[in-house]
């Protein structure tokens, strides 16, 4: 019984790190159609950020949950004016262009805070259920998650912000007709996808050893979820998570963890092969 | 592609003399091995995708595979000739598979990105995490993050004793090169090359002239993946040991910047693009200012924004530009430009 609940937690934890490591991802990517790969160090400069504001006696909950991602955000901005623009609807460019930006973050990152592994501690206790200690934080992500997929949803469903940024990344030149300015448009979206990032990054930090190279773990698994989950943003990201998430943790119990990772990549290249349009370029048509 | 394959060849004798004449004089032969290495590295890339329009991901897991091959089966064996040959088939073997199982499922673009890029994690977790003293092949342990050290290194075939090193080390890959670089023209001006180059410009027409477009670009694949894994084993043989870092993203991040920075569509590029920027990374990691990785990012993204041709392109026009006859062929020249990157069918 105690060991149901346990891996049952573990599981619901597994698919919201997962939903928050590709959230900001699924906005840049998914709706921008700009591949970035620099989305690993966007969250590795979000923990950078929650660790150098809780260093200056800032509260933690206030590093992580606002200036993180306001910080990544701003980085974001610049990111956007100065290279990203030039490269809208050129696929592949945005992907090496971005993937020279992850590795000068990289390279910033380990000048300004060396190259050592800093971290802060989780601040919600444990717990135990009978047997077994779980880890409080865990809830802290799962609810994080859910939060951020039900503001997601509400902004791009229920807000005209949304409807714009929706409509303008369909049909640029009928947003710009219609008195919108695409660039403005595009400028908001990847700060707002940068920021989703930096808030990822943060809420994971104290969970993992911060590294300049730490973005890296977080890359591919980002991209496996959000291609996976196919062209519906929040469907997409939550059934894909869902289906990865539960994956890796039936492997993780089962065998080890090492086993686990595997078992989600292999997974990732089954699922690509057989549903190449994602799952919800099969199964959910159309719906945000 | 103007003039003939034995003009071609003579071009490649000709670099390959002063490769192996004026280079040594200018940097030790060491440095200059693993140049090499890397060229061949780059011209594997820059074949798959320069010519065949196959963006991958992953192609330093078939360089990894390779080096691996090597280092497995001549700690086996003892003997260096059979497992050159294992390092060069396994990868096109695997290649051969992954490839057409990308290919037959009509994977393009992004897909076929992230799923090289997501077997290349899978190699580098799994090789990372066999640690363990039961994870043995033959008599070699794969020794997890450790790697393998310690396997014969090249010999003279059929003479295990004779160890292959040094100054004669550097020429075997040096001629190497210029085989692998011979056959790439060969096929090139094959009519196999020629279709894949048709293939890149457009998929959908080649098949429907008839092409089986699935076939062949699973082929050239492996073809690139063999040398990829060649080129593994020379580094197998130049390091002497053979760590999970080979199949990591960084390896395959930087495969790309090479064929980038040395220009795609061309086969001397790649190579020259892979030895310059290695040799640069070697020059760098002798200061401490500026962080090594910060600016090849930087290179990076500037040869994305402003050259994105990459260098020999550029020279090769400002050279038509200014001394050769009036392009004739202009359409081409930019229907050629627009379609780097990759066959979106």
């Amino acid at each position: 019984m105690d060991l149901t609940v346990v891996i049952l937690v573990e599981m619901l934890y597994a698919v919201a790190s997962l939903i928050l490591i590709s959230a900001g991802l699924a906005v840049i990517f998914g709706m921008m159609k700009v591949i970035n790969l620099a989305h690993g160090e966007f969250m590795m400069m979000g923990g950078y950020a929650t660790i150098t504001a809780v260093n200056l006696g800032v509260n933690i909950f206030m590093a992580m949950l606002i200036i993180a991602p306001i910080v990544v955000g701003l980085i974001g901005l610049v990111v956007e004016r100065l290279v990203i623009r030039h490269l809208y609807g050129r696929l592949v460019d945005t992907m090496l262009a971005t993937w020279g930006l992850s590795l000068f973050f990289i390279g910033l990152a380990t000048m300004i805070f060396g190259n050592t592994t800093t971290g802060i501690s989780t601040p919600i206790p444990g717990f135990a259920i009978g047997n077994y200690q779980i880890n409080g934080y865990n809830f802290f992500i799962i609810v994080i998650a859910i939060l951020l997929l039900i503001g997601m949803l509400a902004i791009l469903k229920a807000t005209r912000a949304g409807l714009i940024a929706r409509g303008a990344m369909q049909r640029s030149d009928m947003a710009a007709a219609l008195g919108y300015s695409p660039d403005r448009i595009y400028l908001a979206t990847f700060f707002c996808g940068s920021a989703l990032s930096g808030l990822a990054g943060a809420v994971l930090a104290p969970l993992v050893g911060l590294v300049p190279t730490s973005g890296g773990a977080y890359i591919a698994k980002a991209f496996i979820t959000v291609i996976a989950g196919g062209p519906s943003l929040i469907a997409g990201l939550f059934s894909s998570a869902g289906f990865f998430g539960i994956v890796n943790q039936i492997f993780t119990f089962a065998i080890s963890p090492v086993i686990g990772e595997v078992a989600l990549l292999v997974a990732a290249v089954v699922l690509l092969r057989l549903l190449p349009q994602g799952i919800t370029g099969k199964f959910f048509k159309g719906n945000f | 592609m103007p003039g003939s394959l034995s003009k071609d060849a003579i071009t490649i004798l000709l670099v390959t003399a002063i490769l192996i004449w004026i280079m040594p004089q200018l940097i030790s032969t060491y440095t200059l091995t693993i140049l090499i290495v890397y060229g061949m590295l780059g011209l594997s890339l820059g074949l798959i995708w320069g010519f065949g329009g196959i963006l991958c991901f992953g192609q330093a897991a078939f360089f990894g595979l390779g080096a691996y091959t090597y280092a497995i089966a001549a700690i086996n064996i003892g003997e260096s000739t059979f497992p050159m040959l294992l390092a060069v088939l396994v990868p096109a073997a695997f290649a051969a598979l992954l490839g057409a199982m990308m290919f037959y499922g009509r994977l393009t673009d992004v897909y076929l990105g992230v799923i090289t890029l997501v077997v290349t994690l899978i190699l580098f977790k799994f090789i990372n995490s066999t640690a363990g003293p039961q994870y043995v092949i033959g008599n070699a342990r794969l020794g997890g993050f450790n790697g393998i050290p310690g396997f014969q290194t090249l010999n003279i075939p059929g003479r295990p004793d004779d160890y292959i090193w040094g100054d004669s080390y550097f020429y075997v890959c040096a001629v190497l090169l210029a085989l692998v670089l011979f056959l790439v023209s060969a096929l090139l001006r094959s009519s196999f090359g020629r279709v894949a180059v048709g293939i890149r410009e457009n998929e959908v027409r080649m098949s429907l002239m008839g092409y089986d477009v699935r076939a062949r670009k699973t082929v050239l694949f492996a073809v690139g993946a063999a040398i990829a894994g060649l080129a593994g084993a020379l580094f197998a043989n130049w390091a002497e040991i053979v760590t999970p870092s080979l199949f990591s993203l960084g390896q395959s991040a930087e495969i790309i910047i090479w064929c980038i920075v040395g220009g795609l569509g061309t086969r001397f590029g790649p190579i020259l693009g892979a030895a310059g920027l290695a040799y640069l990374k070697f020059l760098l990691g002798q200061q401490s200012v500026v962080d090594n990785t910060l600016i090849t990012g930087l290179i990076l993204v500037l040869f994305v924004l402003f050259l994105p041709k990459g260098i020999v392109p550029a020279l090769a026009g400002l050279w038509k530009v200014s001394f050769g006859r009036r392009p004739q062929g202009r359409i081409h020249q930019q229907r050629r430009m627009r379609n780097r990157g990759g066959a979106n069918g």
